[in-house]
């Protein structure tokens, strides 16, 4: 282990991008490419210094590494930075998939170039900063600071109705949150401390546990998003640009499930035993019915966002399994769906560019002209659907085992869902790809250029690798699983009945 | 018996008194630039009077009527910073607007001269005659420009409903007095420190009290004069009655309840929640439908007020802290949206619409990127300024147990992101209207400073919050 900062180093480098970036002015195309240029060395190296963080991590230890304290505000609150198994994976998953972001809107972003990399970088710091905090108001600060850029990402560069996708996202995840800050405030006069660290190995009393989880649900279901508050996502997915679209798949939905695993788990188990049952009903819906909904979708990226909805269905129902495969399963979804969705918002945006229009029935036989296009478009599908050979499957294939164990009509219920997302996939793929060759307006359409290939390999090399040696992914995690669930089934078996609802003092 | 003592503690007040008087003579005597001159003085008076502040002792003086400590000097200089800001932003514009005159300065300086009397106060003498000292001030103030009839409305109604509320308030204290015996804040506590809950007079007295604190810091329901008076007063008199009074009322307001009333919490712990409630929700909801900028900010402040009351309502010493981080971050806040507001000229003439910035992203980037992170800060989004400042109340409200309190605030705190969001939205998203007339060096002086402030909260926030937490100390 080195003696740099390195998660503080990993955080803030893309501030460092800002700066340079705020001091370039953006008065002729050489401008806008170093503006450009700067944003993607900046992502880079960001990225090789989270490589070093995957030198120092290691493996075995269950407990947060590469920590560092400091003061913060005169000592009101503390900068507490560290990982472990579960949030290295997210931390390196933002910091890969940001160079290909700025890649993406290489040509699609013309306008208000210099902001649209300000916003980008700034938004790279607060995720990474989401991942590594061990602080309540810390990583309550990155998860919420994180509205500001987004909103105007999807504002300022979406399509038609970004006004309208742009508030629904704002307001409807900040109203979740704010329940997650009263309930931070109340964690901090129990137990005296904002330290993850200490808090994740100490629940709560039971009388607190069912309002602080609730909470901190309302927030993270919202973020996830789950049923029935998801509906903010495909809104602001069909708005957003492509790489935003990406961002927002890839690792902002991440942070709700992240969030669970975080504090929920360990920190309310015995809410989380008890409310177990509601998460899988929630689930369950989630994967059936935004299934459905995604068949009858006309809209290219609605139909995906719709069917990110499904795949954090079962990332839901993995987490409250409560279970090694269950846990160890959501957390390799969630970094499968961070590639997969990534990817394929990536592809979306790839025939966006070219005909400025997402409507599914604009387009059709594309593999007569893009059959590059067509293989890799092919192989992400298949992904997405969990085809074995593929990162999805084995995400699926573990959070269904863990819910066999725990109660069988949840499994086969799930189980629904992947027959249904091969339906809406596999049809988006034939209505746009496969068929003859009949409108006038795709005739012109040319294959994958060098930078589009160059964006889309590493994903495929990945979700490849992942989806036959998933060794990685779940050894870097398994170890911080183990611990979760071990605390849990302690406190489940120390704790006994937690109280209802209705004995919290909430009137005086 | 009044001694050199008592006048060493006063020597700010005396500084900006004695400095008023001797301004009116300069203004009467130095010809055309009289405005200008003053105005840069009276800026000069009102720094070296937060400097002597700072630099000044801690006492009581005035047979206790009277007090420096901790508390008192952290909100005069809050008070005296805002009075500054406000003398500086009205310069410029009140030359434009061809009613430039020196003896607004002078009116600021007396108006700072009777806020730091309320925020010193320990007597109910005392804290009266800071308030009238401060309101007769504002009441010209706001009817400044005479050959306007919006201005002189604004003043009129403002001269009607603060005299009713200052009749309130006087009944109210003559209401405690009667019951308890005493006028002093140490005499009043003692008096009321029985155990038993307070007589049904001192309840009365209560209520009169915080009737008439509430309409000097316009919180619901004696918020009606507010979106009038910001919309009728000119603009730098805006600003200043948004910052400064809203402070020096709020200092009263928490030394009477916790230095006076300590021992019946109960008997004003509702109205106060309740206060603080009505205001929030009032202050967003009222908001939404607002076109004109200056009545949007009316109504912020009014719902800004009610988020401050939150650390009032729980009384403790974390909720005091709250207060002093939530006024010192709104001072800032609010100053710099006014430097914005200041700023929207169009050929010649003020604009006030909301809609009057439209796509002000692309004709003047930095003021929209700094209005934009002091409208996110007004709304609490982290790592903002603002954010810290409704985190810290907050967390007094739980500490106190009004977790409903707590909720309902947060929620209504997403309401008011609702409106900062629209303004944001009209700069960054729709099509740019015709740009401003280029910034005055002065606005954008402020605008930096507050935008700064917001921005780097997070890391500066150390010695403010050091500052904030031995004045809360000094109260308990």
């Amino acid at each position: 282990m080195s003696g740099l900062p390195l998660l503080t180093l990993t955080t803030f480098l893309p501030l460092a991008g800002v700066l340079f970036i705020a001091a370039i002015r953006p008065q002729d195309e050489a401008a806008i490419l170093n503006i450009r240029r700067v944003a993607l060395i900046t992502t880079v190296a960001t990225f090789l210094v989270s490589l070093g963080i995957l030198a120092g991590f290691d493996p075995k230890n269950p407990g947060f590494q590469l920590t560092e304290t400091a003061g913060w505000m005169g000592g009101f609150f503390a900068y507490r930075m560290g990982i472990d198994g579960i949030a290295i994976l997210f931390v390196l998953l933002t910091t890969f998939l940001m160079p290909f972001c700025i890649l993406a809107s290489w040509q699609s972003v013309q306008v208000r170039v210099k902001e649209y990399m300000i916003a980008f970088l700034v938004l790279e710091t607060l995720m990474v900063g989401v991942f590594c905090a061990t602080d309540l108001v810390l990583f309550y600060v990155f998860f919420e600071g994180g509205l500001i850029p987004m909103f105007l990402i999807i504002g300022v560069w979406g399509g038609k109705r970004r006004v309208y996708a742009s508030y629904k996202f704002f307001l409807y995840t900040l109203a979740g949150s704010v329940l997650m800050m009263v309930a931070i405030m109340a964690m901090y006069l129990s137990a005296g401390t904002t330290d993850i660290t200490v808090l994740v190995n100490k629940p709560f009393p039971l009388s607190m546990q069912w309002w602080l989880w609730f909470a901190f649900f309302a927030s993270f279901a919202v973020k996830m998003p789950m049923w029935p508050v998801h509906t903010w996502l495909p809104d602001a997915h069909v708005e957003a640009p492509t790489a935003g679209s990406v961002l927002l798949a890839a690792v902002l939905l991440k942070m709700g499930g992240y969030g669970f695993l975080r504090f929920s788990l360990p920190m309310f188990p015995n809410a989380s035993a008890d409310l177990a049952p509601f998460i899988f009903t929630l689930s369950v819906i989630a994967i059936v019915y935004t299934s459905l909904v995604a068949l009858v979708q006309e809209d290219m990226k609605k139909l995906i966002a719709y069917s990110s909805v499904a795949h954090m269905g079962y990332v839901t129902m993995g987490i409250f399994t409560l279970n090694t495969q269950g846990v160890q399963g959501a957390v390799f979804q969630m970094f499968s769906h961070g590639l997969v969705s990534g990817a394929l918002f990536l592809c979306v945006g790839v025939v966006y560019d070219r005909l400025h229009t997402r409507d599914i029935a604009a387009y059709g036989g594309l593999v007569n002209r893009m059959p590059v296009y067509a293989t890799l478009f092919l192989i992400f599908t298949l992904a997405n659907i969990g085809l074995p050979g593929t990162s999805g499957f084995i995400g699926e294939f573990l959070t269904l085992t863990g819910a066999f164990e725990v109660n069988t009509w949840v499994a086969a219920l799930a189980a629904l869902g992947v027959i249904l997302s091969s339906t809406y996939a596999l049809w988006l793929f034939r209505r746009v790809v496969w068929g003859a060759l009949t409108k006038p307006a795709l005739k012109a359409m040319v294959d994958l250029t060098p930078r589009e290939i160059a964006i889309l390999a590493p994903l495929l090399v990945l979700v490849i690798f992942f989806g036959v040696y998933p060794a990685p992914v779940l050894d870097a995690c398994a170890a911080s699983v183990e611990a979760i669930i071990r605390n849990y089934h302690a406190a489940i078996s120390a704790g006994g009945q937690t109280a209802a609802l209705g004995s919290f003092p909430l009137f005086r | 018996m009044i001694a050199y003592a008592d006048f060493a503690l006063a020597v700010p007040e005396l500084i900006l008194s004695l400095g008023a008087l001797g301004l009116l003579m300069v203004g009467a005597f130095s010809g055309k630039e009289a405005a200008r001159t003053v105005s840069l003085l009276a800026i000069v008076l009102l720094i070296g009077a937060a400097g002597a502040v700072i630099e000044g002792g801690n006492g009581a003086a005035f047979s206790g009527a009277f007090v420096v400590d901790a508390y008192a000097r952290f909100l005069k200089v809050l008070s005296l910073l805002g009075s500054a800001i406000a003398v500086l932003m009205s310069m410029r514009f009140a030359r434009r607007e061809q009613f430039e005159s020196f003896e607004l300065p002078v009116l600021i300086v007396l108006a700072s001269v009777g806020m730091m009397m309320m925020i010193s106060a320990t007597d109910l003498i005392t804290v009266y005659l800071g308030i009238e000292l401060q309101s007769l001030a504002l009441y010209v103030l706001a009817a400044m420009r005479r050959d306007n009839a919006r201005s002189t409305e604004a003043g009129l109604k403002y001269f009607v409903l603060g005299a009713l509320s200052s009749g309130m308030l006087l009944y109210g204290a003559s209401l405690i007095y009667g019951f308890t015996g005493h006028t002093d804040f140490a005499g009043i506590a003692s008096a009321l420190a029985d155990g038993q809950p307070a007589s049904l007079g001192v309840t009365f007295g209560i209520v009169f009290v915080a009737a008439g604190l509430a309409f000097k810091v316009s919180v619901v329901p004696f918020h009606m004069w507010t979106p009038d008076v910001y919309e009728g007063a000119p603009t730098p008199i805006t600003a200043f009655f948004a910052a400064a009074p809203k402070i020096a009322g709020m200092a009263v307001f928490v030394r009477i309840a916790l230095g006076a009333l300590d021992h019946v919490t109960h008997d004003w712990q509702q109205i106060v929640a309740f206060m603080a409630l009505a205001s929030m929700l009032l202050g967003s909801f009222a908001a939404i439908g607002q076109k004109n900028i200056k009545r949007l900010m009316a109504y912020s402040s009014i719902g800004h007020m009610g988020f401050a009351l939150v650390g009032l309502a729980a009384a403790n010493e974390n909720g005091v802290y709250g207060i002093l981080i939530y006024l010192a971050t709104y001072l800032a806040m609010t100053a710099g949206a006014f430097a914005c507001i200041l700023s929207m000229r169009r050929a010649g003439g003020m604009v006030e619409e909301i809609d009057d910035l439209a796509g002000l992203a692309r004709t003047n980037l930095p003021m929209a990127f700094l209005f934009g992170a002091l409208l996110f800060s007004l709304a609490g989004i982290p790592p903002l300024a603002g954010f810290f400042a409704k985190y810290f109340v907050f967390v007094a409200a739980v500490e106190a147990h009004l977790y409903w309190l707590a909720v309902i605030g947060v929620l209504s705190s997403v309401v008011g992101a609702y409106y900062y969001l629209r303004i944001v939205k009209v700069m960054f998203l729709d099509e740019p209207a015709e740009s401003f007339e280029p910034m005055g060096g002065e606005l954008k002086a402020v605008l930096w400073a507050a935008g700064a402030f917001v921005l780097l909260f997070v890391v500066i926030a150390g010695p403010i919050g050091q500052a904030a937490e031995a004045a809360a100390k000094s109260l308990f």
